[in-house]
C-alpha cells in the first residue's frame, strides 16, 4: 500500500512528472505555479534530469520543442499571461507532431489580470490557442489527487497522439493541500518515436519541421492531426456523472468550481430539488456524448464556471438543442459560493424553461 | 584519375533554390565540411531557420529540426541538454536572430550553451522580399526604407558580433565574409573552430557570415561582391573577437 502524503498542487504536480519518466523541464517563474519548477530544480538533478530556467516563456517552449524532438519525456508550465507567450510554440510542437506536457495553473486576465485563480484560458486551451488548424489534449482535474493521476498518464498519451498534453488547473488547485498517494514510478526506458532527431547513425536523415510549402501536402498534415484527434475522443474522454439520472437541473463544471457544484447537489437535493452534475475531466476532447444523451430527458442546464462563459458554449454544442443552457460565472479571480450557485439552482428549478 | 574534388557527404546531391549569387550555398558546403572533416555526421543535429533558408534541412545529409523564427537558440538548448553528446547548430540570418530573436541568441551565449552558430547577415530581410533589417546600413534602400535608412529614424545597425563577444559565455566569436576566394578560406577555418570549440566542450560558439542578396540589393552578383566589400566590411569588420581560453586564435 503506497503512502499517502500531504502534498501542495503544484508539488504533486511536478512529482507526479518526474515518476512518470519526465526528465526535463524548461520553464519560466510566474505566480500562482512557481512551486513547480521549483520543485523540479531540486528533483530533477536527483535523478539525473535537467531543470533549466530560461529566458522568457517563448524561449521555454522552445526549449520543449528542441527537447520532445530529440526523444525526451519534457514538460513546461506556467500561468495564464505565460502561456499566451507559449502559444507560438505550442502551434508549432502541434505541427511538428511532436509529445510534450504542458501545465497551466490558470489566473484571472485578460491582461496581466491577477493572481487569483480563473478558468478564463479554457477557450485558449480547447480550441487551439496558438494559430493554425489542431486541438490540445486538455485535462481539467478537480483535486490533487485527480491531477497526480492524470499526469502519470499524460506522457503515455501525448506520445500516442503525438501532441502537447495539458492540464488546465487553476490557482487554488495548484495551492490547495490534499492528502495524496503515489503511483510507483513508471518503469523505463519509454520507446523512441521513429520520427526522433538524435543523430543519424546508421540510418537515414530526419527532419521534425512543421513548414509544408504545398498546400495539398498541408492539408494532409492536418488531416492527420485531426485524425489522430478523432482517435483521442474515441480513447480519451473522461467524465463524472453524479446524481444525473432524474436530474432537474444538470450542473456542468470543472475543476475548483464541480468541487463546489458538488456541495450545491447535496444542498439543492435536501431541499427536495432533483439536481445533479456532470463534471468533464477531459475538457478536450469534450465528453459530447455524455451530455446529449443526458439532454434527451430535457432537463435544464447549468454551466458553472469562473469565467464569463466559456465551456458553456460547448456544453451547448453537445445539447445540440434538445434542453435549455443557462450560464452562471464570475471572472477576475473572484470565486463562485455555493449559495448564490445554489439560488440560481432553485431559480431554475422553479421556473419553466423546460423545453 | 584522382578526384580531387566532390560534394562532402555531409551535403545531399541536389540542387539548391536560393538565388544566383546568394552565398547561403557557399556556407552550406562549409558547414558539410567542416561536419565531414571532424567526422561528426552521424552525431550533427542542424536547427534550420526561418527565411530563406528555411529548407536548408533539404540540402543536408543529418538530422534536423526546423525552428520558429528567433528561437533556434532555445530549440538547440532544449536538443543539446537531452543529447549532451550531439554537434547542434544552429543557421540564422539578420532578420532571424538579430531581430526577432536577440534575446534567445543573448541568453545562448551567457549559458555558454555548447553549441555552434552560423550567422548570415546581408544586411536585408531575404524573403519576405527586402524589407530593412536591424544590420541595414545607413542610406541603405530596402522596402521598408525606400528613402534609405535614416540613423535619426531606426538607429544605426546592429554589430552582434561586438556585443556577444562582450558576454562571458561566449567561447568563440568571428566575422568572416564570403566576397573572395580567400574570405570563404577564412570562413571554412572560423567554421570548423566554431564546431571544435563545441567538441572541446568550451561553451558557445558563433560565426557572422557577411552574406550578399543580389535580388533584393538590386545588384548583379559580382556587382553585390564589390558591395559588400566597399559598405559591408568597413561597418561590420572581420576577425575574430573572442576566443576563451583554450581556443586557438586563427592568426
Amino acid at each position: 500500500m503506497a503512502e499517502r502524503k500531504l502534498f501542495k498542487g503544484n508539488e504533486a504536480v511536478a512529482e507526479a512528472a518526474v515518476r512518470a519518466g519526465c526528465r526535463f523541464f524548461f520553464g519560466y517563474p510566474i505566480t500562482p505555479q512557481n512551486e513547480i519548477p521549483e520543485y523540479m530544480s531540486r528533483r530533477l538533478p536527483e535523478v539525473g534530469g535537467v531543470f533549466l530556467q530560461a529566458e522568457s516563456e517563448v524561449a521555454a517552449i522552445n526549449m520543449v520543442y528542441g527537447a520532445a524532438g530529440a526523444g525526451a519525456r519534457v514538460m513546461t508550465s506556467s500561468s495564464s499571461p505565460g502561456i499566451s507567450l507559449k502559444q507560438e510554440g505550442l502551434s508549432y510542437i502541434a505541427g511538428a507532431e511532436l509529445p510534450c506536457l504542458v501545465v497551466n495553473m490558470v489566473r484571472g486576465g485578460p491582461g496581466l489580470g491577477g493572481i487569483q485563480p480563473a478558468q478564463s484560458d479554457y477557450f485558449q486551451a480547447v480550441k487551439g490557442g496558438g494559430h493554425g488548424d489542431y486541438h490540445l489534449i486538455v485535462f481539467g482535474p478537480a483535486s490533487v489527487q485527480e491531477m497526480v493521476d492524470l499526469v502519470m498518464g499524460s506522457f503515455d498519451i501525448a506520445e500516442k497522439y503525438r501532441t502537447p498534453v495539458m492540464i488546465l488547473g487553476d490557482g487554488i488547485i495548484g495551492q490547495m493541500m490534499e492528502p495524496v498517494e503515489f503511483p510507483e514510478p513508471l518503469p523505463g526506458p519509454f520507446p523512441k518515436g521513429d520520427w526522433v532527431t538524435d543523430g543519424a547513425r546508421g540510418r537515414a536523415p530526419r527532419v521534425i519541421n512543421s513548414l509544408s510549402l504545398h498546400a495539398d501536402k498541408l492539408f494532409e498534415r492536418n488531416l492527420r492531426i485531426a485524425a489522430r484527434f478523432e482517435e483521442a475522443k474515441k480513447n480519451e474522454v473522461r467524465v463524472e456523472t453524479i446524481a444525473c439520472e432524474d436530474a432537474d437541473v444538470v450542473l456542468v463544471a470543472y475543476g475548483t468550481t464541480a468541487r463546489i457544484c458538488k456541495s450545491v447537489v447535496d444542498r439543492a437535493r435536501a431541499e427536495g430539488i432533483r439536481a445533479g452534475l456532470v463534471r468533464p475531466i477531459s475538457l478536450s476532447p469534450f465528453p459530447e456524448k455524455t451530455i446529449f444523451d443526458l439532454a434527451a430527458r430535457k432537463p435544464v442546464f447549468l454551466a458553472v464556471e469562473m469565467s464569463q462563459g466559456q465551456m458553456v458554449e460547448d456544453v451547448r454544442l453537445s445539447v445540440n438543442g434538445r434542453a435549455d443552457v443557462r450560464f452562471y460565472g464570475t471572472s477576475g479571480g473572484v470565486i463562485p459560493s455555493a449559495s448564490a450557485i445554489l439560488d440560481k439552482v432553485r431559480e431554475l428549478a422553479r421556473s419553466e424553461v423546460r423545453a | 584519375m584522382k578526384q580531387v574534388f566532390s560534394i562532402p557527404e555531409s551535403l545531399a546531391p541536389r540542387l539548391t533554390h536560393y538565388c544566383p549569387g546568394c552565398t547561403h550555398g557557399i556556407i552550406h558546403r562549409l558547414i558539410a565540411e567542416a561536419v565531414d572533416e571532424l567526422g561528426v555526421r552521424e552525431r550533427t543535429i542542424g536547427i534550420a531557420p526561418v527565411g530563406c533558408s528555411v529548407l536548408a534541412y533539404d540540402y543536408f545529409q543529418f538530422d534536423m529540426q526546423q525552428a520558429a523564427h528567433g528561437r533556434a537558440p532555445a530549440v538547440a538548448t532544449g536538443i543539446k541538454r537531452v543529447l549532451p553528446d550531439a554537434v547542434v547548430f544552429t543557421y540564422q540570418g539578420d532578420g532571424d536572430l538579430a531581430s526577432i530573436g536577440t534575446a534567445e541568441i543573448v541568453h545562448a551565449a551567457m549559458r555558454s550553451e555548447k553549441i555552434t552558430v552560423v550567422f548570415v547577415n546581408n544586411a536585408i530581410y531575404g524573403m519576405t522580399g527586402g524589407q530593412m533589417a536591424p544590420t541595414t546600413l545607413v542610406n541603405q534602400k530596402t522596402t521598408t526604407s525606400p528613402y534609405g535608412r535614416r540613423e535619426s529614424h531606426a538607429g544605426k545597425p546592429i554589430r552582434v558580433s561586438e556585443m556577444l563577444a562582450t558576454i562571458p559565455g561566449a567561447a568563440y566569436i568571428a566575422r568572416v565574409a564570403l566576397n573572395s576566394p580567400a574570405n570563404v578560406g577564412r570562413a571554412k577555418r572560423a567554421i570548423k573552430k566554431a564546431f571544435e570549440v563545441q567538441l572541446a566542450g568550451l561553451g558557445f560558439a558563433m560565426v557572422e557570415c557577411l552574406s550578399t542578396c543580389p535580388t533584393n540589393w538590386g545588384m548583379a552578383p559580382h556587382e553585390a561582391m564589390k558591395w559588400l566589400e566597399a559598405n559591408m566590411i568597413p561597418y561590420f569588420p572581420l576577425g575574430e573577437f573572442r576566443t576563451a581560453e583554450g581556443v586557438a586564435s586563427n592568426g
